[in-house]
């Protein structure tokens, strides 16, 4: 019967595998920017937009070597709790509990080394925990009971908020003067062993990418060109030396001390970011939630176990929240009621949606959780420096959170009419 | 025929509460041959295909492969078993790109790792040998294909496995004149690699076109299992709507 079917000119299937050269992978990449793909391109644009904006307004501070190394160590708690959000977004879901859970595992830290004498090991295992048994029954209440995330993490943003309260007492706070704890927001690394870390991090990145890169052109596999590559490359190498150097610079306010060096937040929140980008592009586990996230039937009938890829999700984004709330115990030497209330998680949800992860389930990576953060940090930062009320302050984070969802909605509807 | 069929199922019965859909209906198909299942809607083609697939149970009746008796109780059996359905509506994830939907929920490792050049190779010859050229790069996101593109990713997907049977339900129900054609080309080359390929189609053309053999359901009762050769556009009609078709169908 074969000879019935009329050979059809390989219309639709015939675009044959290009030679990549850069050329054709600009435009492949400009055609997926004008589809709605923007990737980070928006945090990188805002944070430009905010330098530019802040040094002009306040050209004496905002760019002075202490703001900075203080605009990291800013940076730390959000980042580290958006970039557990990040893992909840993907499927789509949301946790609006995950500050004040940040809050709870910090109090529980700060109770168990100032009230039980233990060593800061015990207390960050413990808090982390915490976290994670408090992700355990958010996860378990959405994906097995299945209710909404939204209304789970609703009730449990005032019921946590309860316990912090119930935990140190009215009005309260618990200092926090374990030497290792304060160290990780307060503490520098030495100079050689940031500058160590920051080339060997370097050269592990150019030989992971140009490894990856050889063994795609070896086989034949599709790949990036190597002045892409490449390029790629440098960019991160100049910004992970560039920053060093900015953070080795002696910042101290009088001659008499020196004060230089990466702060020992920075490191961790490195290792974060390594492990998390690690999960999500590297394993089957990674996959699944990407797949989860696309379409959770389409998961579902490939035999991926829906309800525990959901239930791991919060799992995950409550014991970062834990880690987040160690160490913003860290940078403010204590543990107040209202840690981790307030504005956290309107910060950490911004972060993650302007670093370009998609509320809608499906997209994002770890690193947005960093841009994103810096993001939110120089805004923060930056007001301060202005001396903003509170108001303004209230106000302006919401908008950016409220444009960033909006770039979000719209690329997304944007992708959709253009077939992506 | 001396050929023993792949798939054999003799007097399947299967009813949802008081609603006989399926009433002693007997099916098979051949390895090498393309087997068009043909019937109105609600005529019970696609509770068959869930049977066959192991989506649903049968409450009575034979369910052969390779002669042997079996009784899949779930997706995942029946793909044990070599049998793969390819729904109406692909079920594909459409922020992954081609490969790992391909893959997705039977991931090669290395350790922990996934092994990605291993899965991009096989996907490629894959898809080359249903004589699919890469569709541009096979890293491309499903959200950016064609429906006959997504449509191939799909029957790709269910070949990949050393599949015995392949099932596509309505492969070319959305699909433009192109665009059906490809995926009528590699439906055939799939019969001619030697896999028993099920197509479900309402399109006489489709059916005339692509199968070898032709099973006609009416009211949930086989009323013809005959060689496409052997009868007219005009007779399968007749036994879609009617259940009857001069010497063929129910008599009486």
């Amino acid at each position: 019967m074969s000879t019935d079917i009329p050979r059809l000119a390989d219309a639709d299937f015939a675009a044959d595998r290009r030679q990549l050269d850069v050329r054709s992978a600009v435009s492949d990449y400009w055609a997926r920017v004008r589809a709605g793909e923007l990737g980070a391109i928006p945090a990188i644009l805002a944070l430009a937009f905010l330098f530019v904006l802040f040094t002009g307004l306040r050209p004496d501070t905002f760019l002075s070597t202490g703001n900075v190394a203080n605009l990291f160590t800013q940076a730390l708690p959000v980042t580290i709790l958006a970039m557990g959000l990040v893992f909840v977004l993907l499927l789509g879901e949301i946790d609006l509990s995950a500050g004040v859970a940040s809050g709870v595992c910090g109090a529980v830290m700060a109770k168990l080394i100032v009230e039980s004498g233990q060593p800061w090991y015990v207390a960050v295992i413990a808090a982390i925990a915490t976290g994670v048994v408090i992700g355990t029954a958010i996860g378990w209440l959405v994906s097995v009971i299945r209710i909404p995330s939204f209304v789970v993490t609703l009730a449990l943003f005032l019921g946590l908020q309860g316990i912090t309260l119930k935990l140190i007492g009215k009005g309260g706070t618990v200092p926090v003067r374990d030497d290792v704890i304060v160290a990780l927001a307060n503490k520098n690394m030495p100079l050689w062993l940031g500058w160590t870390l920051a080339v060997l991090v370097a050269l592990g990145y150019a030989a992971s990418q140009l490894l990856r890169w050889n063994r795609q052109r070896r086989r034949g596999l599709h790949g990036k060109p190597v002045q892409l590559v490449a390029g790629r490359v440098v960019v991160v190498g100049a910004i992970l030396l560039i920053g060093t150097f900015v953070l080795s610079l002696d910042r101290a306010p009088s001659p008499l001390v020196t004060l230089a060096g990466i702060p020992w937040g920075v490191p961790l929140v490195a290792v974060l970011l390594i492990i998390a980008t690690f999960v999500l592009d590297r394993t089957a586990y990674g996959r699944h939630l990407y797949a989860v996230g696309g379409s959770a039937e389409a998961a579902r009938r490939a035999g991926i176990n829906v309800t525990r890829i959901r239930m791991s999700v919060f799992m995950i984004a409550s014991g970062l929240a834990a880690v987040s709330g160690i160490v913003a115990a860290s940078r403010l030497n204590s543990v107040a009621t209202d840690s981790g209330a307030g504005n956290t998680l309107l910060y950490a949800v911004g972060a993650a949606v302007i670093g370009g992860t998609s509320l809608f389930g499906g997209r994002g990576r770890a690193r947005d959780a960093i841009l994103g953060g810096l993001v939110i940090a120089t805004i923060d930062n930056g007001l301060g420096l202005l001396g903003m009320d509170a108001y303004a302050n209230f106000l302006i984070t919401g908008g950016v959170l409220l444009v960033a969802a909006g770039i979000d909605a719209l690329s997304r509807r944007r992708r959709s009419a253009t077939g992506r | 025929m001396s050929q023993t069929p792949v798939l054999d199922l003799r007097g399947i019965d299967k009813s949802f509460g008081p609603v006989r859909v399926l009433q002693q209906v007997d099916f098979t198909a051949y390895a090498g041959e393309v087997t068009a299942l043909v019937g109105d809607n609600g005529a019970g083609k696609t509770t068959l295909v869930k049977c066959i697939g192991g989506i649903h149970s049968l409450d009575g009746g034979d369910y052969l492969f390779d002669g042997r008796p079996v009784r899949p109780s779930s997706p995942r059996e029946a793909a044990g078993l070599g049998i793969e359905v390819v729904h109406q509506d692909l079920a594909l994830a459409d922020n992954l790109d081609i490969v790992q939907n391909m893959f997705l929920g039977r991931e090669r490792r290395r350790g922990i790792v996934l092994d990605e050049t291993a899965m991009e190779e096989l996907a490629r010859r894959t898809l080359a040998e249903l004589s699919v050229r890469t569709i541009g790069s096979v890293r491309r996101k499903v959200s950016e294909l064609s429906g006959g593109q997504r449509q191939t990713v799909a029957i790709a997907r269910a070949v990949l496995w050393d599949s015995r049977v392949v099932v596509l339900d309505e492969p070319s129900a959305a699909l433009g004149v192109a665009q059906t054609q490809q995926v009528l080309e590699i439906v055939r080359r799939l019969a001619d690699q030697g896999l028993a390929v099920v197509l479900i189609s309402h399109n006489m053309n489709d059916v005339f076109a692509v199968s070898d053999r032709v099973a006609a359901l009416y009211l949930g009762r086989t009323v013809a299992q005959v060689r496409t050769a052997d009868v007219t556009h005009a007779q399968v009609v007749e036994l879609i709507t009617a259940g009857r078709s001069e010497s063929l169908g129910i008599r009486g």
